[in-house]
């Protein structure tokens, strides 16, 4: 069915054939009969990587294949999303080994952009955990891998953005948890020199990042809150917690109807952020056990929070520097800072180290904010790319709608060799996304 | 705990009727013709309901086999939902006798057939539910799709018939005539939003519907009276619109 189809950022919107399966079959039938064809999970990568003139549907294929409660090991088709995952794994004692801050993607998506969160420094991204997972390939052909089995197809497979094939089930190990909350500790930090510092000094804690002030200029520049935490133990939890500590108390969602003005949810964060900052924050470190989806998903707690920025849409903008380039760091933020486009905050992470072939994490700091559509905006962000380039740095592919091709290839030092394995498993080009396109990957 | 049955479980209306009544602690049997096709849906709800799922090889168009198919099931189910329908190709129907034999044999004839079974043995038993998925295609022929249109009607027609039977022996018939659904069946069809449904809203209006023992329950509330307006248009007029 023709659909209009648009991911998170709502840009870039297109009009694509929509094709949905249940069986495995049906996916290989439709597969090898098309070309132009990319897989699509729950829409929640930012920019084009999932849009194509064919869209391939996973949201029906999300099947629950097994759940070793003893082991911790997941085995599922690869629609599944990971709220669904959560909702049975959390009350038996068990947590995603690795989640990005919204819970409303899929497995496989999760799998293509080789996702990472606040924990990365400690556990890595999401390829880290993955068991084994089957591909099905340009020819038409199933292909079970894993880091030992098929190396090559794996490691393209992880953060490549559906162009080796459809992920159609993955098995992956989850982390152990005795509660379904978090021991969080927030930190005031007065400027980025000082947010870097916390950094590294509550690096043993599992998972930190920071919400940057990107308005703050001179001895304020880079103003922050480092937010870090640790899965609580029950005897942290207070004694109503402590009568089910796997289960959170159940709450209404929010959710933003229509499109608003893009001025709105800059006024709101600015009011949230000075409130966290100046009132109730007003001690430099604040404790607290909370559930853990406000710790894990703020954003998720308001359903459709994009359309905040209004019906022409917004990219967000993420890259890494590596630890060494804290200048590069510095001399973006205040290029974005100076300019003013930007949201006004953004999530400031420092991630560890991380062996791949062509996933987005390198050990080093990663910057993400929003840029409402405006006119200028793409040469302000290519000059910003520039930038990134001369620090070594790269993009995140799930985030990227408009990165010239030269960016890419000099800012991912293996994109070649991915290209090669791409092109062994991705007969005739059958998979070809508009990013993939944009970024000659699959020309 | 209650055992459900459901006939051509491998569709996306079965699939989210299957995890609705699981989610109730009901116990699944699901039947499909190729069985094994049906293994990843039985996983999936014993992993997200921990309820007792088992497959079943069922052929709606193989009439002969549904007495020994019922039989031969592990348990007396207390709820049987009859969801497989085929809704064909109208205009091959016209050119092929196999395609319309096809279609009248899976959404009517096979549908009878089982279900004369299932009829059978609750009305011994004097319990059971027995829910139909019929259509509104069912309720006035139009060009587009007659055959299946018609196959339907007899359908809705037949439980309409079981429901006066069966009701002296306590067992409740409930019709469903749902108008268009987002599944794979109709993913090449444009549909208006409006007046689409979820399958997950047609399995939720399915439970409801079976614990109010509604007789015949419309999915959207529109196609109540949508129908209704098309069944009003007189004969003269009808036969010169291309519906």
């Amino acid at each position: 069915m023709q659909k209009r189809l648009a991911n998170w950022g709502n840009y870039p919107a297109i009009t694509s054939d929509e094709n949905a399966f249940t069986q495995e079959e049906q996916l290989r039938e439709y597969v090898v009969a098309n070309t132009h064809m990319i897989a699509r999970g729950n829409g929640r990568c930012y920019g084009d990587a999932s849009l194509g003139e064919h869209s391939i549907s996973m949201l029906k294929y999300d099947k629950m294949l097994a759940f070793d409660v003893e082991k911790g090991i997941m085995d599922v088709q690869a629609g599944v999303t990971l709220d669904q995952i959560l909702d049975i794994i959390v009350p038996k004692g068990w947590f995603l080994p690795v989640t990005p801050g919204t819970k409303y993607i899929t497995v496989g998506g999760a799998v293509a952009s080789d996702v990472h969160g606040k924990n990365h420094h400690v556990d890595g991204a999401f390829s880290g955990h993955i068991i084994d997972m089957d591909i099905l390939t340009g020819s038409g052909e199933t292909i079970c891998c894993s880091a030992s089995q098929h190396p090559d197809l794996f490691w393209a497979t992880c953060g490549g953005m559906g162009l080796t094939g459809v992920i159609t089930r993955v098995k992956f190990g989850l982390k152990q948890i005795s509660t379904a909350y978090i021991r969080q500790t927030q930190l005031k930090a007065k400027n980025l020199e000082e947010v870097i510092r916390l950094f590294e000094e509550y690096k043993h804690y599992t998972y930190s990042m920071a919400w940057i002030d990107c308005l703050q200029k001179g001895d304020s520049f880079g103003r922050s809150i480092l937010i870090v935490g640790e899965h609580a133990t029950p005897e942290e939890l207070s004694a109503a917690q402590q009568k089910a500590p796997l289960t959170l108390p159940a709450k209404r969602k929010l959710t933003l109807p229509f499109n608003l003005p893009s001025f709105v949810l800059n006024t709101f964060t600015v009011k949230a952020f000075n409130w966290l900052y100046y009132g109730k924050n007003y001690k430099r470190e604040m404790h607290k056990v909370i559930p853990y989806e406000p710790f894990f998903y703020p954003l998720d707690a308001i359903l459709h929070w994009n359309r905040g920025y209004g019906k022409a849409g917004f990219v967000q903008y993420q890259f890494v520097v590596s630890l060494e380039q804290k200048d590069g760091l510095i001399a973006i933020l205040k290029r974005i800072s100076d300019k003013g486009w930007g949201s006004f905050l953004a999530v400031l992470k420092v991630f560890g180290k991380q062996e791949s072939l062509i996933s987005f994490p390198m050990e080093g700091y990663t910057l993400a904010l929003d840029f409402p559509i405006r006119k200028g905006l793409f040469e302000f962000l290519d000059e910003l790319d520039e930038i990134v380039l001369q620090y070594g740095g790269r993009l995140y592919l799930s985030k990227d709608a408009r990165m010239k091709r030269e960016i890419f290839w000099n800012s991912y030092p293996n994109a070649g060799r991915f290209a090669d394995i791409v092109k062994q498993y991705n007969t005739n080009a059958r998979f070809e996304s508009l990013q993939s396109e944009r970024l000659s990957l699959t020309k | 705990m209650p055992t459900i049955l459901l006939l051509g479980a491998g569709s996306d209306m079965a699939i989210a009727i299957a995890r609705k009544f699981a989610a109730e602690k009901y116990n699944i049997q699901l039947a499909a013709r190729a069985a094994d096709t049906l293994i990843p849906q039985q996983q999936d709800l014993q992993v997200r309901y921990g309820v007792t799922v088992t497959t079943h090889a069922f052929d709606a168009t193989n009439f002969t086999s549904h007495a020994a198919f019922y039989s031969g099931l592990p348990a007396t189910p207390d709820i049987t939902i009859c969801v497989f329908g085929y809704l064909g190709d109208q205009e091959k129907a016209q050119q092929q006798w196999d395609e319309t034999v096809n279609i009248i044999n899976t959404n009517y004839t096979g549908a009878v057939s089982i279900l004369n079974v299932v009829a059978n043995s609750y009305a011994d038993r004097k319990q059971g539910i027995i829910v139909g998925i019929s259509s509104v295609a069912g309720e006035r022929g139009r060009q587009s799709n007659y055959i299946y249109g018609s196959a339907k009607a007899g359908f809705t027609a037949y439980l309409s018939g079981l429901r006066n039977r069966l009701f002296r022996s306590g067992v409740h018939v409930m019709s469903v005539q749902p108008g268009f659904v987002n599944t794979r069946m109709t993913q090449h069809l444009t549909l208006p939003p409006l007046l689409t449904a979820q399958p997950e809203t047609v399995a939720l209006a399915i439970f409801k519907g079976i614990e109010k023992k509604k007789n015949v329950l419309y999915i959207k509330w529109h196609w109540r009276y949508i129908m209704l307006i098309i069944k009003l248009i007189p004969e003269s007029i009808f036969k010169k619109l291309s519906l």
